[in-house]
């Protein structure tokens, strides 16, 4: 919960019932009436309505990909396919910024980011789905409460205790606070276990299995939907983020994707040097994991956000 | 709402395990407090101190260098006079007043649409979700480059119609405007939430009010929109909260390094000034007042929809 925007992800009507996640379409498509005359009129609106939307949605994509392929003279000659076709800006965005370790380092924060907060907040979800305890109604009221909170009421502390650790300038305060896990997806998390027959642990107990093992062979592998998504939806946001990197990174070499191509906005855009061949396609580099993402996990993706907000 | 019972009841039903180890572990709270933790320390640390600290920080001066030094309630005196806060707040105030029900409005009827799409609804969903993957900082470029009022997309588009579009970038009156239409882009999530929202309105409902006369949009008015009220609220909700705290889009856009050559006071958002404050002129002290500020606004306007959604939001019974 720290980014400023990570709030559009949360909020306290969320639900995530298993049996959604784990069938493979939460959306079925609606029955079919029988169609008449105004059947005939309203299904051609609908589909000339759905195409100029799809055109919308997806030609910012398309525009962007082709103007990086686009000559410095003609990136903004709005043509659909370019006049000159030229992978130069994909050879000079290299040379122009240290690319490869920026994808280095937003690879390795992303990474680190997804594990770290998958495991911590399934572990904590479980202590609140399982066990019974006192003030555990309370301490679930804080997580569920410490949503509403937003980044910038705890932005300027969390960089003095980064600060005081000497790690401002390394990549370690853009994923570290995972470890803690997230309120948002502990609250996913524990909506899942509860999801699950609880008689299933209890013979495991009674079997002699610890709380551990009962947890990571037994209960853990039975999440892997909710895992997967919660895995996708921070692998999204550590990917995406700006604000901490523009909070913690100092030097050029240390920067994220996000971080890195701010900066070269800044130098080539309206830094006087006008080279915006070179932001395109920077952030067509940018963009380009998540599009890859979205499409291997997209059903899980779907389903996931579809499951927040539909249940009160 | 029934966000804390299915344990109790459950434990109740299940059959007791007999003593050993681990038996009876779900009333040893020892072990749960292992499992949360976790969550316990990062709470204290990275949640109830900063919010404390940021309290105390803002009755002093900080610019970490230094010590603080107390100032008492200089900071918020100084604050309700600042030109640029009360810019700030208004900029914020105008964009989320725009932007919560324009995506609103845009969701609902993207959702209708797919709603009718039949068999290729799947195929339309994904390409109104993409958008919402793309880093924050990519659409912030992309505001840039397709609302430009010379040679943007957006402009050129809207030549074809006979309309001389506005500057979307440089024109203090459509800089807002432009964000907004730019927000339009990335409502995926709430379409696909009041997708499935829409998908649960029992079909008898609809045929009962069809048989009685009930026009499409009488239907629309009456039936759809109160059952999927709940859908409704959350999105709204949501979308004022990170409307309130915008800050990626206008900042890539608007703000930064080399961001001299023209006035961008119009996409002067309240996050915006408060990064400014505490990262780029270290007035931590200053910054903190903000963002208690900030805070409070959240709080105050929360608690506005929390009221109001009891009397404009329907909880069905009998939710699955």
């Amino acid at each position: 919960m720290s980014t400023l925007d990570r709030a559009s992800e949360a909020g306290p009507t969320t639900s995530l019932p298993p049996e959604q996640l784990a069938s493979d379409d939460a959306v079925p498509p609606p029955p079919q009436r029988g169609p008449g005359h105004r059947g005939i009129a309203t299904r051609v609106f609908v589909g000339a309505a759905l195409a100029v939307m799809t055109v919308a949605f997806v030609y910012p994509f398309i525009w962007l990909i082709s103007a990086s392929l686009k000559p410095r003279s003609d990136v903004f000659d709005n043509r659909l396919i370019p006049e000159t076709l030229t992978f130069d800006n994909y050879i000079e965005v290299w040379n122009a910024a240290p690319m490869a370790a920026w994808l280095m380092n937003t690879a390795f924060v992303t990474v680190m980011a997804t594990l770290t907060v998958t495991i911590s907040s399934a572990l904590v979800a479980w202590g609140f789905a399982r066990y019974q305890f006192r003030g555990r109604n309370l301490l679930f009221g804080l997580v569920l409460a410490s949503m509403m909170i937003p980044g910038a009421a705890t932005m300027i502390p969390t960089y003095l205790i980064w600060n005081s650790l000497g790690l401002v300038g390394t990549l370690t305060p853009l994923w570290a606070g995972n470890v803690f896990g997230t309120a948002f997806y502990i609250f996913l998390l524990r909506q899942f276990f509860l999801g699950l027959p609880p008689e299933l642990f209890d013979a495991a107990e009674i079997d002699g299995a610890g709380h551990w093992r009962v947890f990571w062979h037994i209960a853990l592998p039975l999440t892997r939907p909710a895992l997967v998504v919660v895995a996708l939806f921070e692998f999204q946001a550590a990917w995406t983020d700006l604000m901490r990197g523009l909070i913690y990174l100092r030097d050029r070499e240390d920067f994220t994707v996000p971080r890195g191509l701010k900066s070269m906005l800044d130098q080539f855009g309206f830094g006087g040097e006008w080279h915006w061949e070179l932001i395109v396609t920077a952030s067509v580099i940018t963009t380009l994991p998540m599009i890859i993402v979205f499409f291997i996990g997209q059903r899980q993706i779907i389903q996931g956000v579809a499951s927040t907000g539909t249940k009160g | 709402v029934s966000l804390a019972t299915p344990a109790s009841t459950r434990a109740a039903a299940a059959p007791r395990p007999p003593r050993g180890r681990g038996g009876s572990g779900r009333h040893q709270g020892w072990v749960a407090f292992l499992f949360i933790s976790p969550w316990l320390i990062g709470f204290l640390v990275f949640m109830a101190y900063p919010v404390v600290y940021t309290g105390y920080l803002s009755l002093t001066d900080y610019d970490v260098i230094n010590d603080p030094t107390f100032l008492g309630l200089d900071n918020y005196r100084e604050l309700v006079s600042d030109e640029k806060v009360v810019l700030a707040l208004r900029n914020t105030f105008v964009y989320t007043l725009m932007s919560v029900p324009a995506q609103l409005v845009f969701s609902l009827g993207l959702a209708l649409l797919l709603q009718r799409a039949g068999r290729a609804a799947g195929f339309f969903r994904t390409a109104f979700f993409l958008p919402k993957m793309t880093p924050p900082v990519a659409v912030g470029v992309l505001l840039l480059m397709l609302l430009n009022g010379q040679s943007g997309l957006l402009n050129e588009l809207l030549g074809w119609f006979g309309i001389n579009g506005p500057n979307w970038t440089t024109d203090p009156d459509w800089v807002k405007p432009g964000l907004v239409v730019t927000s339009l882009w990335t409502v995926g999530s709430s379409v696909i939430i009041l997708l499935a929202a829409l998908q649960e309105v029992p079909e008898e409902l609809l045929d009962a009010a069809r048989v009685d006369g009930a026009s499409w949009s009488r239907r629309l008015w009456h039936v759809v929109l109160p059952i999927i009220s709940p859908a409704i609220y959350f999105i709204v909700v949501v979308d004022t909260i990170a409307s309130l705290q915008s800050f990626t889009e206008a900042y890539t856009a608007f703000f930064g390094a080399g961001n001299t050559t023209y006035s961008n006071d119009a996409a002067l958002f309240y996050a915006i000034y408060l990064f400014q404050q505490a990262f780029e002129f270290l007035h931590m002290g200053y910054a903190s007042a903000m963002a208690v500020l900030l805070f409070a606004i959240v709080m105050v306007v929360t608690a506005v929809q929390v009221m109001l959604s009891r009397r404009y939001v329907h909880y069905t019974g009998g939710a699955r």
